[in-house]
């Protein structure tokens, strides 16, 4: 059984598909990246995988679960339990540092543990940081606090949205370097860029053009 | 955690909470003054009222019963009863003490003046007499503070120091009539009795009084040879404008109502329960009230209060408004930050029970300094509009901190609502 299985979903805004008959499956420890170019759908895509939106039609299946016609309610536990989510813009709260940043997903999923919230900054090279409001850190280091949060509940699967979008090039190194530590230690990645570069270090790559599958490429057989 | 994220949206947020305390310290301001002036404002014109003079006049038994019959004054020969000097501290002994402002006894008595043939009213009364009550408590009572609005030529008279003091104050026209002015000697013959005064002043009162010869009490008595009495009192009292209930008791009798409206009415600063309750301490006295001063005290009272009431009214609507707009204002600016907290698995209610304590927080930190703020403000309006401080009413402080704390969350309400029916979506990708 796939980890997560998306069955013929259409996302449809009055007379926009968005989304138009997409399918793909995950399997457990994959790493996939999602491109295309602006107004593909790849952002659309992201939101239903990440259970922040539901397809207008179509099922989504995570761990064995049909989630598309969850209420909102259940689709916020599920984030919660089984998704651990990366944004271009990193969105950290600003009045909270960077291990309160940490600490309030696992206030939100279980119990606050402020130990290991430092250790999951140390994974992303960040423990010197802690104390650090967000206005206080670079775009860069901002990005791996996100990812730090992300991290910080094991979730099933992390989904990232355009991780490097924001980010010169040694901080993008940086972040794929921390993808790859991750890929290697078993976690399931799902990637959505525009960026070629980022695309072709995951195992496989889709490309979305006008909100369907235009082609998948397996990477590591380029 | 949820105190790390309090205490970091408040401290690491403070310009921002701060406008908000601000506001909100600026409406509860309002509010305080405004409703410490306007539960003050009854007795500050109450207070204002009583410096034109008596509201209540307690007279013997015999002589209010030739008054009511005949609808005439008792004559000399119609005062058959009197009341006694001795027990007019008790008028500040009853259940309505605090309300006595102030209150004088009057004996009338006939003398001519010098050689002349006409008898003149000759009234002894207190000035300023010191009293000492039973029950502790040291005031100074007399015509001083009751008959303010005189103009005087010359000097009160002080019969606090020596009460036997040989001296009168002259009503205008006696004074025009005969010739007299404050220095003079004048000769006061009251059948077999008479005794030389000084005429410490002139008054005139535009009214009846300025065919009057003021004397000290004591005189008076010795005059007229009825030591120890007195023919009338005059009591100037803090009232409460009449309803239905003091209505039927004034025109049926205090027997007539039940037993709780009866304990309403007597705890009540009714004029009729101020006067039932001195009838209660002055033997055979009847006490009732100067209907017109007390009519127009309680229609003034009344207007004076509405007014205050609806503007209170309308500045803790102005205030809540203000407040209400800031609060949505800033709760809408945090709907990234809400949006996240969704994203990462957070439900509505601790997002909302977040949000609420911070404002809350604010709101009770900006209620504190807008209260004290506010009592400055009410002691300003005092000084100015009333030339005395406002009395600080404690019941103000729950009545404001309701208000600040409902103002405040009712101001909020939408906006969370709102928030919460946000998706994550919506705020993190504009979609």
């Amino acid at each position: 059984m796939s980890l997560l299985e998306v069955k013929n979903i259409s996302k449809i805004y009055g007379s926009l598909k968005a989304l138009d008959n997409v399918s793909l499956k995950v399997e457990k420890g994959d790493w996939l990246a999602i491109m295309g170019p602006s107004g593909s759908g790849k952002s659309t895509m992201m939101n239903i995988i990440g259970a922040m939106d539901k397809p207008t039609l179509g099922q989504v299946i995570l761990d064995g679960k049909d989630i598309s016609k969850e209420s909102s309610k259940s689709l916020t536990q599920i984030r919660r339990d089984k998704i651990g989510l990366i944004f271009q813009q990193f969105h950290l709260v600003n009045y909270l540092t960077a291990l309160e940043n940490v600490m309030v997903a696992q206030y939100y999923h279980s119990i606050p543990d402020e130990k290991e919230a430092m250790e999951a900054l140390e994974r992303v090279g960040l423990a010197d940081r802690a104390k650090h409001l967000p206005a206080q850190l670079s775009g860069g280091e901002q990005q791996r606090v996100c990812i730090a949060r992300a991290l910080i509940n094991y979730p099933e699967i992390i989904l990232a949205d355009e991780p490097t979008g924001n980010l010169d090039e040694a901080n993008e190194n940086m972040v794929i370097d921390i993808f790859r530590q991750l890929h290697k230690d078993g976690s399931t990645l799902i990637v959505v860029t525009h960026d070629p570069e980022v695309a072709e270090v995951a195992q496989k790559t889709i490309v979305l053009e006008h909100g369907k599958v235009a082609r998948e490429v397996i990477n590591n057989e380029k | 955690m949820f105190f790390r994220m309090v205490k970091g949206a408040l401290f690491r947020q403070r310009g921002k909470m701060l406008m908000i305390a601000f506001t909100i310290a600026l409406g509860a301001s309002l509010a305080t003054a405004m409703l410490n002036v306007m539960l003050d404002v009854g007795d500050k014109v109450n207070q204002e009222l009583k410096a034109y003079g008596a509201n209540i006049r307690v007279v013997p038994q015999g002589r209010a019963v030739i008054s009511q019959m005949y609808d005439v004054e008792g004559e000399e020969n119609a005062q058959s009863q009197y009341l006694a000097e001795n027990e007019l501290g008790n008028i500040k002994t009853i259940f309505w003490a605090f309300n006595i402002v102030d209150f004088a006894p009057f004996l009338d008595t006939q003398c001519t003046l010098n050689s002349e043939k006409e008898n003149i009213k000759v009234t002894g009364t207190w000035f300023t007499h010191h009293l000492s009550l039973p029950t502790g408590e040291e005031l100074d009572a007399g015509m001083v503070s009751l008959r303010s609005w005189w103009e005087i030529d010359g000097t009160w008279i002080d019969d606090n120091k020596d009460p036997n003091v040989k001296e009168a104050m002259v009503g205008a026209d006696i004074a025009r009539k005969y010739g007299l002015k404050p220095g003079d000697t004048l000769k006061l013959s009251c059948g077999k009795k008479a005794e030389n005064v000084n005429i410490k002043a002139v008054f005139s009162s535009d009214g009846e009084e300025d065919s009057v010869i003021y004397v000290p009490l004591a005189l008076a008595q010795m005059l007229s040879d009825k030591k120890g009495l007195v023919s009338s009192i005059d009591v100037s009292a803090l009232t409460t404008p009449d309803n239905e209930l003091a209505k039927k008791a004034a025109q049926k009798g205090p027997s007539s109502l039940s037993k709780s409206d009866y304990e309403t009415w007597y705890c009540t600063a009714y004029s009729s329960s101020i006067c039932y309750q001195i009838q209660e301490v002055i033997t055979n006295s009847v006490a009732s009230q100067v209907r017109q001063v007390t009519e127009s005290e309680g229609s003034i009272l009344e207007k004076t209060q509405l007014l205050m009431l609806l503007i209170t009214i309308l500045s803790l609507i102005g205030s809540a408004l203000g407040i209400s707009n800031l609060v949505t204002a800033s709760v809408m600016e945090r709907s990234k930050e809400i949006g996240l907290l969704k994203a990462i698995g957070a439900n509505d209610g601790p997002i909302s029970g977040l949000i609420l304590t911070e404002i809350i927080i604010t709101s009770i930190f900006g209620g504190i300094i807008g209260y004290f703020v506010g009592l400055g403000f009410a002691q300003i309006i005092g000084h100015t509009v009333f030339n005395s401080a406002i009395d600080i009413k404690p019941m103000v402080i729950p009545i404001v901190a309701v208000l600040v704390v409902t103002v405040t969350l009712v101001g909020s309400l939408p906006a969370v609502k709102m928030l919460l029916g946000l998706r994550p979506t919506e705020v993190l990708h504009g979609r």
